[in-house]
């Protein structure tokens, strides 16, 4: 590997060649502070970690682990509202915690970089990517402007971006979302820093997307002989990106050990029961009677584009319907059109042997109770100012006419129904964990007393082991109410936990629909298969060996990269 | 498998903090009182005092507002505690009244405008479309014409009574609070809660009132706190100009022109109303500031 060559040499103390094995990054006994209330409670309790130049540790947990706090303690950095309150942070000899501003930001953008979970939101819209990607060099004067425009094309092109001498000139919302990811990757790549710091980079992505982030991401790290911490909650990803895995949970270390081992062998309870979540599985059971009918719902926003086209979708009575597709391909518009938040172009919608009407202000209160929702975000479906009383007294009230007494009673009957407790009654959203948030969206959908609720993404704001318990909670209500649902997820392991008949989108069509067993198993249409292909699985050799084969054969490549 | 175990540890604090039922709204307030600063206590006080000599204003002045119970210009001290102005008037009791006039005045026109404005603003956010283009047009019309020149004319046209006062200072200050609303209220009006509330097939006051309106009180309130220093000294400027508040009504703004003259002979009367005007101001500002503080969750 003889890109080192290419390296500026006024990168400062790079110390000359970069050894594998020396050890980069030593963190010993990290404790970070947060601050809520003016109350300061520690986040991370003394972790100790060490990286190799070279060397990709993948750090995983629940969200509230750490993670992320931990991955901007490595750049000696504490958000507004945290603190770092002992231990240190010793990058190539130099103590971070201890260091003077000046000397941490001398090192930051040139020697550690960060790539955020969200690009779309990190990228300035005003400004093109070019003078974003190059701006780190500039001010630290490493290249002139003129070579560093060079060099990050250079980097474009080992990204994979399409038209690398162009996309420069574009602006962040022309490209697509893992484009401006992996040009984030590029901009923390122009000074050729030593560590790079990878905070869910693929998180926001959808899983066609991902391989081709994941891939890029793995070759230039590797290319460049870069460390990298590889922050993530998705085991799957973590197997293919990193070298080492340590698992943490509430602040603290549970596990760490090599890739391989880990996954073959985990030692700590907790560990086992991350790996045990992808092992959920629902019996298929043939539909009966059809509760709701989509036929040939073709739709539009505005006059635009059909985001929905010749759209025909059947869910039967009790049953779970799995909606799956990447972002796009009017998975969601097709709630919108069956919830009538968007009236429909052509076609009807037939709920429960009539026809529904179109727009949602010419359906009676009787219709909208029958048929519920529950939202992907639980922190925008929740109204931050009304308490768990609020939110599911609500529905009780309006379609129900419960008050006083018999309300409560009925709130703490569906509290309980979710596993929650009268103790939750008072609190506010903010007060409460994701996946409370997200049960509490599930008693309000249920204390209407639908017939059918219509999940859009429910588990994929969640941790795997919260995603576990919520998709058991909505099989079980569903096994004692006998309710249907309209699934929509992008999550193929979500669609295996929970689905009896599975539809598949494409650019507003539907590719295929039939049982589970028939969708998920071979011959599949080009599509499902690219689909079924693009999700990660745990074998670390995954992603090596699916690039592998799609090099073979390049057209399914193609289709999907726009 | 019950999900307290992945509450984040600040989560069971806070469960071990919180009461048990129904959390009293006085008892939160009561423990942000304690934790204000020194400058929102001193506004606080300060609008406490002014409410309460506006309300007693009839038990508190030694005289009536109109009554000539003296000659011109008496001086300090005696009978008259801050001497008369130039009719005779006893100038503390016109103080007194000019708190319950010129501050109610500029309360009521305050509320009206943020009745007006806010639910303007909230309206054409969640419906959007022809309504939200024909509301905000005629704003935009409106704040076209400068604000105090725009009142001048038609106080001029319609005749400067308190109640056209009033309408028409709420009207042209309705704009900006128009404004201000429709535009946080369009951050909130795209949320999940909103559209799961429209879903649930509720009507529009429901949506204004419980679901958006909570989420956007800060800025409203800190913008009330604003409005309400500018109306004060909108009309105590319109009263110095002689088309706001009428004499022999006892007004800050009217009192300050009246007895300007005495300025030439050093004497400092006529800023005593000007000082109470700018005692208020700044003290509403200080508990705006604290509000602000307190609700943004700004750190640092």
């Amino acid at each position: 590997m003889n890109d080192n060559a290419k390296t500026p040499t006024g990168n400062p103390g790079a110390g000359g060649a970069r050894t594998k094995g020396d050890v980069l990054l030593e963190v010993r006994g990290l404790k970070i502070d947060g601050e809520s209330d003016e109350i300061w409670r520690p986040i991370v309790k003394g972790v100790d970690l060490s990286l190799k130049r070279g060397e990709v540790l993948g750090v995983i947990g629940e969200s509230g682990a750490g993670k992320s706090t931990i991955g901007l303690a490595a750049m000696g950095y504490a958000r507004p509202g945290c603190r770092i309150s002992g231990g240190s942070v010793v990058f190539d000899g130099l103590d971070l915690v201890s260091a003077s501003d000046e000397q941490r930001r001398k090192l930051r953008g040139s020697r550690i970089a960060y790539v955020a979970q969200s690009a779309a939101a990190s990228f300035n819209p005003a400004h093109q990517l070019m003078p974003q990607t190059i701006e780190a060099e500039l001010r630290e004067g490493l290249r002139t402007k003129a070579e560093a425009e060079k060099d990050a094309v250079e980097l474009y092109r080992r990204l994979r971006l399409p038209n690398p001498e162009e996309i420069g000139f574009r602006y962040p919302h022309q490209v697509s979302g893992g484009q401006l990811q992996r040009a984030m990757t590029a901009m923390a790549m122009t000074c050729r820093p030593d560590l790079i710091i990878f905070d869910e980079p693929t998180t926001a992505l959808d899983v066609t997307t991902q391989v081709e982030v994941l891939a890029a991401i793995r070759d230039i790290v590797e290319q460049f002989h870069t460390a990298a911490i590889y922050i993530t909650h998705d085991l799957a990803v973590v197997a293919q990106m990193a070298d080492r895995i340590m698992v943490l949970r509430h602040g603290l270390e549970v596990e760490e050990a090599p890739t391989r081992e880990m996954l073959s062998n985990p030692k700590q309870d907790y560990t086992k029961s991350l790996w045990s979540v992808r092992k959920l599985g629902k019996e298929e059971q043939p539909g009966g009677d059809a509760i709701l009918q989509v036929k040939n719902v073709t739709a539009a926003y505005g006059n635009a584009v059909k985001v929905l086209n010749d759209v025909t979708v059947t869910v039967p009575r009790g049953r779970t319907v799995a909606v799956v597709g990447e972002s796009g391909s009017g998975k969601s518009t097709l709630a919108r059109v069956i919830t009538g938040l968007l009236p429909p172009i052509a076609g009807e919608i037939v709920f429960d042997g009539k026809v529904l009407p179109r727009a949602l202000k010419d359906r009676n209160p009787d219709i909208l109770r029958r048929i519920q929702m529950i939202y992907q975000m639980p922190d925008t479906a929740l109204n931050p100012r009304q308490t768990v009383y609020e939110v599911i007294g609500r529905p009780l009230e309006f379609y129900l006419g419960l008050t006083g007494a018999k309300k409560e009673a009925r709130i703490l009957e569906l509290l309980k129904l979710i596993e929650m407790d009268e103790g939750h009654l008072d609190r506010l959203p903010g007060e409460l964990s994701g996946g409370q948030k997200q049960r509490i969206c599930i008693a309000r959908a249920l204390a209407a007393e639908p017939q059918l609720i219509i999940c859009d993404e429910v588990t994929s704001a969640l941790d795997q082991i919260v995603q576990e318990e919520i998709l058991k909670l909505l099989l079980r209500l569903q096994r004692e109410l006998n309710v249907s649902y309209l699934f929509i997820t992008h999550d193929i392991a979500t669609v295996r936990a929970i689905s009896d008949e599975i539809v598949v989108m494409f650019q507003g069509q539907v590719v295929q629909q039939g049982p589970k067993t028939r969708v998920l198993s071979p011959p599949y249409p080009p599509y499902t298969e690219l689909l079924l292909s693009s999700v990660p699985e745990m074998d670390p050799d995954w992603l090596s060996n699916l690039l592998a084969k799609r090099k073979a054969q390049p057209a399914a490549m193609q289709s999907q990269d726009r | 498998m019950t999900d307290s175990a992945h509450i984040p540890p600040q989560g069971s604090l806070v469960a071990a903090q919180a009461p048990s039922r129904r959390r009293g709204k006085a008892s939160r307030l009561w423990r942000d009182l304690r934790k204000a600063p020194a400058s929102a206590w001193f506004g606080l006080i300060v609008i406490a005092v002014y409410v309460f000599t506006s309300i007693f204003a009839p038990l508190l002045a030694p005289y009536s507002e109109t009554e000539l119970v003296g000659g011109a210009f008496d001086p300090w001290g005696g009978q008259f505690l801050l001497g008369t102005d130039q009719l005779g008037r006893d100038m503390l009791s016109r103080l007194i009244y000019g708190a319950r006039n010129t501050v109610g005045i500029a309360f009521l026109t305050t509320m009206l405008s943020f009745v007006l404005g806010g639910a303007l603003g909230l309206m054409a956010a969640i419906s959007g479309g022809w309504i939200d283009q024909m509301l905000s047009r005629t704003v935009d019309v409106l704040m076209s014409i400068p604000q105090l020149i725009f009142a001048l004319v038609l106080l001029s046209i319609l005749g400067p009574s308190v109640l056209n006062l009033i309408v028409i200072m709420a009207v042209l200050d309705a704009t900006r609070v128009f404004r201000l609303s429709r535009s946080v209220a369009q951050g909130v009006v795209v949320m999940d809660y909103v559209e799961a509330a429209r879903l649930r097939g509720e009507k529009l006051p429901w949506i204004m009132r419980r679901e958006i309106l909570p989420n956007i009180m800060p800025p409203l309130v800190a913008e009330f706190g604003l409005r309400f220093c500018f109306v004060f000294l909108t009309i105590s400027a319109l009263s110095f100009l002689g088309l706001g508040i009428q004499p022999p009504t006892a007004d800050w703004g009217s009192m300050v022109r009246d007895n300007a003259a005495l300025i030439t002979y050093g004497d400092i009367t006529p800023l005593l109303p000007a000082g109470a005007i700018a005692l208020l101001t700044v003290s509403v500002n200080f508990v705006v500031d604290w509000f602000l503080h307190k609700t943004s969750g700004l750190r640092e």
